[in-house]
């Protein structure tokens, strides 16, 4: 280990797991929706937690449950067809308070969404009011949460705006969302989730819609805001290079089950689970070359992710992975302790 | 801070829309016959040095001259003044009519849209009350009122509520799964407060196109009523009781229907101008530029 890693891994808080110290703790949540063709659930028990300060990367492919997650959690589910059937997800309040957000009413929520939590989402370009300046719309949630005037929430926005580094903020907080490009949507919706200071930041893919370049600034931006804020950040992808940017630990997700996690370091490193690994093997980076030194074809993983309700009684990754036996098609393995803080749902983590 | 204070919602785009708007001549027309007409109803009584109801028996049915431009009419009337004095009704009832039609089509339109349990309520009286034709229910509804200028409104209104609901109901669907919904909700945002402040204000601008476009209607349809003597009673000054009112005569002296019957046209011709020119220029699909 070099110096400066040696460093960084001091310098970074130890990961903390307990639920006692844990700003959400979420265990054995279980989402389900009733569509005309029966129960369907796409979470069927996720457990995890984020530490204050901390981010937590959720990452998985498409269909996989991140963002059932990250709406479940949010008490955002279409209602009345989506529910959560089983679980909880423990938030501390910046009082001290214990939430249950998998049971809490309404009006709880509403309260709590804005000022404690609060989200990105994915579409910069559709997440804000066409026919509201943005500046109205951040002292809108200033308003509601902090309860300043509208002279004082405004102040608030310009301030905001300021933070999440728009230039010309003054100008630009009179303007409508149609006068800006995507990234800078994406730092007002930044600008706008983070306006009343809350304790977790919940980022369902804000960087996907972006490109490359302003991909990059807006990562440094959360990571600049996290640092002077201190919350934590549940950061949902599917983009492995920005979990090594951005989190400390990390969560794979697979078939609404968390299949693996722990430190990003290693669980980079040392893949404990055929599927992270298969996700690792995707990335462009860690393309091979063959004997003669060409480059050999991106792997893919083969299959789709069983549809909610069709899995397979067993692991769910079985019918895709190169490791399976039989056995790992008679029941869902259990998490198993590959490290301290390392855990993989495999039978066969110590094979791979 | 005071600078940021200060920076209210203002709209820079707004004299770009008008200017956008008035580029077509027939739009600008419409527009100035318009105003023509609401400023003659608001300064009606220094219009003309005449009194609408004063009777001079001596001087009826004369023809249009320079003492009474419009002529007089069976009962000596001067019908310049009372043309003028009735548009401060038929603009006024037709005024009333919208914004008691669009309120309440608004309320039940966004309930409609939003709430999906008052959806089928809702809508299906709606659907019921638009199986009329306007005119027949309003008969009905005068009927049932009785004959009152303020039963006209109140008749006309609920016979326009339904046009308003299902436009926006329509627009409430779309817009209540747009993103920025969840993100309010995601922001603590209450219902009412998304229902008012984040769906209303994007379903505008269909409202407004529809609430002209009524008023045009309201204007012709008081006419009708009160032609057919079901409407505003004939002593009060409408160009439909004028119409109603002279019909008789109208052999004898053109004068008497034409100049409150063009009035209608002006006014109801003028509404349809303008409304069809904020259609085209806040409908996106329509729009050529921009």
């Amino acid at each position: 280990m070099t110096v400066s890693t040696l460093q960084k891994t001091v310098a970074r808080p130890a990961p903390q797991a307990e639920a006692a110290t844990a700003l959400l703790d979420v265990r054995g949540l279980r989402t389900e929706f009733r569509t005309d063709g029966g129960v369907v659930t796409p979470l069927l028990g996720v457990d995890f937690s984020v530490a204050p300060g901390e981010t937590l990367a959720l990452v998985g492919e498409s269909g996989s449950g991140k963002s059932v997650t990250s709406l479940s959690i949010m008490g955002l589910l279409a209602r009345p067809a989506g529910r959560i059937a089983a679980g909880s997800a423990l938030f501390r309040t910046r009082d001290g308070a214990s939430v249950d957000l998998a049971r809490a009413d309404d009006a709880t929520l509403r309260r709590l969404r804005g000022r404690e939590l609060a989200m990105i989402f994915q579409e910069p370009m559709t997440s804000l009011n066409p026919v509201l300046p943005v500046g109205e719309q951040i002292a809108d949630a200033v308003r509601l949460h902090l309860g300043l005037d509208r002279q004082a929430a405004l102040a608030h926005a310009l301030r905001m705006l300021e933070l999440v580094e728009i230039p010309a903020a003054r100008q630009r907080l009179r303007e409508y969302p149609h006068q800006m490009s995507g990234g800078m949507r994406q730092r007002v919706m930044i600008a706008l989730a983070l306006s009343c200071e809350p304790r977790l930041l919940i980022a369902d893919e804000p960087t996907t819609a972006l490109d490359v370049t302003i991909q990059a600034q807006i990562l440094v931006l959360m990571r600049k805001l996290q640092h002077e804020l201190g919350m934590g950040i549940l950061f949902i992808t599917h983009n492995l290079g920005v979990v090594a940017e951005t989190a400390q630990r990390v969560a794979v997700m697979y078939a609404g089950r968390i299949v693996e996690t722990g430190t990003v370091r290693e669980v980079f490193k040392a893949p404990k689970h055929p599927y992270t690994r298969g996700l690792m093997e995707c990335l462009p980076a860690n393309a091979h070359r063959d004997e003669r030194g060409q480059p050999v074809r991106l792997k893919a993983i083969p299959g789709q992710v069983a549809a909610p309700g069709r899995q397979p009684p067993g692991c769910a990754f079985a019918p895709r992975c190169a490791f399976a036996e039989p056995r790992c098609e008679s029941a869902v393995p259990a998490l198993a302790a590959v490290a301290p803080d390392h855990q993989s749902r495999c039978l066969r983590w110590s094979a791979l | 801070m005071a600078a940021a204070a200060s920076a209210s919602v203002s709209s820079p785009g707004l004299g770009l829309a008008l200017r956008k708007l008035f580029r077509r001549k027939v739009v600008l027309a419409g527009a100035v016959a318009l105003v023509v007409l609401v400023l003659l109803a608001l300064f009606a009584p220094f219009a003309s040095p005449y009194d609408p109801s004063a009777l001079k028996v001596l001087e009826r049915l004369r023809g249009p001259s320079a003492l009474h431009w419009f002529g007089t009419d069976e009962f000596g009337r001067d019908i310049f003044t009372r043309v003028v004095v009735g548009a401060r009704y038929s603009l006024t009832i037709g005024a009333l009519t919208v914004l008691i039609a669009t309120v309440a089509g608004t309320l039940l339109g966004l309930c409609a849209g939003y709430f999906r349990r008052l959806d089928t309520p809702i809508m299906r009286v709606v659907d019921a009350m638009m199986a009329f034709p306007d005119i027949l229910l309003a008969i009905a509804l005068m009927a049932m009122l009785g004959a009152s200028l303020f039963n006209v409104v109140l008749a006309l209104a609920i016979v326009y509520t339904p046009r308003i609901a299902r436009i926006v109901r329509a627009s409430t669907l779309v817009v209540r799964e747009l993103l920025f919904v969840e993100a309010a909700r995601a922001l603590g945002v209450s219902t009412a407060r998304i229902l008012f402040r984040h769906i209303l204000l994007n379903t505008l601008s269909p409202i407004l196109v529809q609430a002209t476009f009524i008023f045009a209607y309201a204007i012709l349809a008081e006419a009708g009523l009160s032609f057919l003597g079901v409407g505003v009673p004939p002593e009060i000054p409408t160009w439909g009781t004028m119409v109603a009112a002279g019909q008789q005569f109208a052999d004898q002296a053109f004068w008497v229907v034409l100049y409150p019957g063009l009035a209608i046209v002006i006014a109801a011709l003028s509404l349809q101008m303008v409304g069809d020119g904020l259609r085209d220029m806040l409908d996106p699909r329509l729009r050529k530029s921009l």
